[in-house]
């Protein structure tokens, strides 16, 4: 066996130096077809060092403060490179190619000198370079691409943007009348001969609004001029959506807040919903928010719903409690720390007021309008936004009339307030009268609270703004 | 940019066609002189942007005159905790700007006028400007002991800076701006110019620190109009054009299309705060909690205005473990920035196991915390 293998080996080795030699010429062949395929690629990815151009002032060195693209990016003439910063002037530098980034001469903060090697970026030689005039250089450069274009014997100025669109769409140059400076071909001018060839308007671009209107004769489609019976046809382009996708980490606050949903989520939630007719609150509010003012407060409907419902709570404290992570104990809270959603840039606030069962209904109206000035100015502290025990949700400022809230833990039961409506209703003797109706859907925790404590919570509440007298029987 | 080439030209023809009556003569196309209606820092920034972006300054060089009510403006590479007190800023509701343009911090408020001048890259000279600056202030008042340094800053009596100067230079166009103080409020300027932040480590350019003076304490008849005029006055004749001051509105999309875009980006937190130089934080702070006094060490890195890296150094076992983990963890990738931290904790707290100690402790801790930012 060891022999057959020493044999099997030698022969390997034998076959192996065969193979390598095979291999090699094979390799060199490679190499040299990867030579060839170097020097095609010569051809078609010409490596151009982007200098730094002059500042002015005699300025000669400049810090580099913000790289626009990075290496391995495709970048268009004019598109911006980086921001270079010098005794207190930014300055935005722009490509002079267009082509990909091979290479990022220096990094953040790094000094970079003027005249010297900014960028490295291969450009397609056989595309050419047309800078524009405006573009500051250094003499030699420009002496350079002079003479480069008259070898190449073209005579047509355009930018290189503009010449891969004609090339795109299989327009001669040569055909197109150019509108720009020196008979420059524009973008217009493609598309405006574009727009002839296939007699329909293409879209302009937003900018495009501003450039005076073209000659009727170019703008006008082909089918009106034909006869006003036949129905025109219109003219099937392929429908472009240049959109693309966006994906976004959640950081943050919203990872905060998946966080908390997932875990309220976890509370097994029943809804319970009722109708509540709010006239006689809204004649109230209308004799008091005068008085409110003179006080130099903004009175809401808010404020009622908060005293209700904290008089409500006296009688029904479970719904004010918190059951602990293992569920084995129920806390009830003594205070009473109503929340209200608030809706901001950043997405759900709930900030509460404190201690509501000793608060009049006036200081719940001053301590919101303090709560919703801070919220909308973003500077609501800590304390505000935590130890909140029972949340009224205002959803119907913004719309809607039943919701399904969800409760926020570690609280075991909240409120969606729908919007007050105008509606028809039977009153005592059968007539129907303008009724101004609010929809309260509710969420509680079904581990804790059953719906005839909800339901009973509820009707109580419902009892208390229907009849804001019934109020003052029962406020401490 | 193709596009833009023609646009600008076009936009030459249209301003000429839209507004006969502001004197635009085609004849004299040396210069133009506009002022705006606005006080609003970000409208005003947007005209800068615009008139960078599309106005031809090839036959014509443009000034542009401004004031903003109360706000700090920041240069394009500075970090606003390093040079200015952000809780005083939001305390006084006074606005918080970033600018294009490079250089240092400056306070606005209607007491300072500010002067553009726009140019194409090749006629950007400052020192020209800032020149024409001091003449047209000397005649209005001869005896006044103004001069140019050469860093570019004007001082009256030799010793106090009365204007500071930045600029931005982009493919073919550039523009110079520097303010003029006339007669801002000094105690306001100097207090929310003073950072109290402590610990950060950046290579944002840094502000220099001035003794700064009105021209108004020098000669209590001047007021911001006279001087604006006078500055008009000078640039119309260097430039041999009319003294003819063009109101312009920023909020004008029809004059100006596509401004409103730009006032929007410059209010954006991703250019206020985002585009903040990368920058270290590594500070402690004492804690008292109960009858004992805490030290914590806290260390982060701040990259976009977001928190990339964070350590928070606590006694141990005085905030259980898995907690301070759970606040590190969320900190990280969220803005460096009071607001977005103070209901990220709060809503933290939400899935903790309730405790009223663990929540005053959590409190005492996120308050400091947001201090910091």
């Amino acid at each position: 066996v060891c022999i057959h293998r020493v044999r099997s080996c030698s022969s390997i080795r034998f076959i192996k130096s065969k193979y390598v030699c095979v291999f090699d010429k094979s390799a060199l062949k490679f190499s040299q077809q990867q030579r060839l395929f170097r020097t095609s690629a010569v051809s078609c990815g010409q490596i151009v060092q982007f200098k730094l151009s002059d500042i002015g002032e005699g300025i000669t060195e400049v810090t580099v403060k913000e790289w626009y693209i990075k290496e391995g990016d495709s970048v268009s003439q004019f598109d911006s490179i980086c921001e270079v910063q010098s005794d207190k002037a930014s300055v935005t530098i722009t490509s002079r190619y267009d082509g990909i980034i091979r290479k990022l001469h220096y990094n953040l903060d790094e000094i970079a000198y003027v005249g010297k090697p900014l960028v490295d970026i291969e450009i397609d030689a056989s595309k050419g370079v047309a800078p524009e005039e405006d573009v500051v250089e250094t003499p030699p450069m420009s002496h350079e691409e002079h003479t480069h274009q008259e070898i190449k014997g073209h005579k047509t100025l355009a930018t290189p943007a503009v010449r891969r669109l004609a090339m795109e769409n299989n327009i001669k140059l040569s055909e197109v009348v150019g509108t720009g400076k020196d008979n420059r071909i524009l973008k217009e001018d493609i598309l405006n001969y574009l727009a002839k060839q296939t007699g329909a308007i293409l879209p302009p671009s937003p900018k495009a609004e501003i450039i005076p209107p073209l000659p009727k004769s170019e703008t006008m489609p082909a089918a009106p001029k034909d006869k006003a019976r036949k129905i025109p046809v219109p003219v099937s382009r392929p429908i472009v959506f240049s959109g693309k996708d966006k994906t976004e980490p959640i950081t943050g606050f919203h990872k905060a807040m998946v966080k908390t949903m997932s875990a309220a989520l976890k509370i097994p939630h029943f809804g319970y919903c009722d109708e509540i007719d709010l006239t006689q609150l809204v004649q109230l509010r209308e004799e008091l928010k005068p008085l409110a003012q003179t006080r130099g407060v903004k009175l809401s409907f808010m404020p009622f719903f908060i005293k209700a419902a904290s008089l409500g709570l006296l009688q029904y404290p479970i719904l004010n409690a918190s059951l602990d992570e293992s569920c084995q104990n129920v806390t009830y809270k003594a205070s009473h720390n109503i929340g209200v959603a608030m809706d901001t840039e950043q997405g759900l606030i709930v900030p509460n007021v404190k201690n509501v069962q000793v608060c009049s209904v006036f200081e719940i109206a001053s301590e919101l309008n303090r709560l919703q000035s801070l919220g909308s100015a973003g500077q609501l502290g800590t304390n505000d936004l935590s130890g909140g025990t029972f949340t009224l949700s205002n959803i119907g400022t913004i719309g809607g009339t039943y919701a399904k809230p969800v409760i926020l833990p570690p609280e075991v039961a909240i409120g969606a307030l729908g919007k007050i409506q105008v509606l028809p209703r039977f009153n005592g003797k059968g007539e129907v009268f303008k009724a101004q109706i609010m929809n309260v859907s509710w969420s509680a925790d079904h581990r804790i609270i059953d719906g005839a404590t909800m339901a009973r919570f509820s009707n109580l509440w419902k009892s208390y703004l229907e009849n804001p007298a019934s109020m003052l029987l029962d406020l401490k | 940019m193709v596009l833009q080439s023609s646009l600008k030209s076009c936009l030459q023809l249209s301003c000429i066609l839209r507004t006969p009556k502001a004197g635009f003569r085609s004849t004299a196309s040396g210069g133009l002189i506009i002022q705006s209606v606005s006080d609003d820092v970000y409208q005003n920034l947007a005209v800068e942007d615009w008139i960078h972006d599309h106005m031809n300054l090839e036959n014509r060089q443009v000034l542009f005159l401004w004031r903003n009510s109360p706000a700090v403006v920041i240069g394009r590479h500075q970090n606003p905790w390093q040079e200015c007190n952000l809780r005083l800023l939001r305390q006084k509701n006074i606005k918080l700007a970033r600018r294009r343009s490079g250089g240092g911090t400056v306070y606005h408020d209607l007491g300072n006028i500010n002067l553009t001048f726009f140019t194409t890259r090749k006629k950007y000279e400052r020192m020209e400007n800032l020149k024409l600056v001091v003449k047209a202030l000397k005649a209005l008042r001869p005896q006044l002991d103004v001069h140019v340094t050469d860093r570019y800053d004007i001082l009256l009596d030799r010793q106090y800076k009365i204007s500071g100067t930045a600029a931005k230079l982009g493919r073919t166009t550039a523009y110079h701006h520097c303010t003029l103080l006339c007669n801002a409020d000094k105690l306001v300027l100097s207090s929310v110019l003073k950072s109290p932040y402590e610990g950060l480590k950046s290579n944002a350019t840094p502000s220099v620190p001035a003794s700064v003076k009105n021209l108004f304490e020098e000669d209590p008849s001047l007021t911001c109009e006279m001087l604006l005029d006078a500055i008009a006055e000078e640039y119309a004749t260097q430039h041999q054009i009319d003294h003819h001051v063009t109101l312009i509105n920023p909020a004008d999309e029809t004059l100006l299309p596509g401004i409103n875009n730009k006032t929007k980006e410059l209010q954006t937190w991703e250019w206020v705060y985002g585009k903040t130089p990368k920058f270290s934080l590594s500070t402690c702070f004492n804690m008292v909690y109960k009858d004992s006094v805490l030290d914590v060490k806290v260390d982060m890195d701040v990259k976009h205005g977001r928190i990339e890296v964070c350590n928070i150094d606590l006694p141990e076992q005085w905030l259980p473990p898995a907690l301070c983990s759970e606040l590190v963890k969320s900190l990280t990738g969220s803005k460096f920035c009071p607001r977005e931290t103070t209901t990220l904790v709060t809503t933290l707290l939400r899935v903790c196991p309730q405790d009223n100690e663990l929540y005053s402790k959590w409190n005492l801790l996120c308050e400091n915390m947001i201090m910091l930012m």
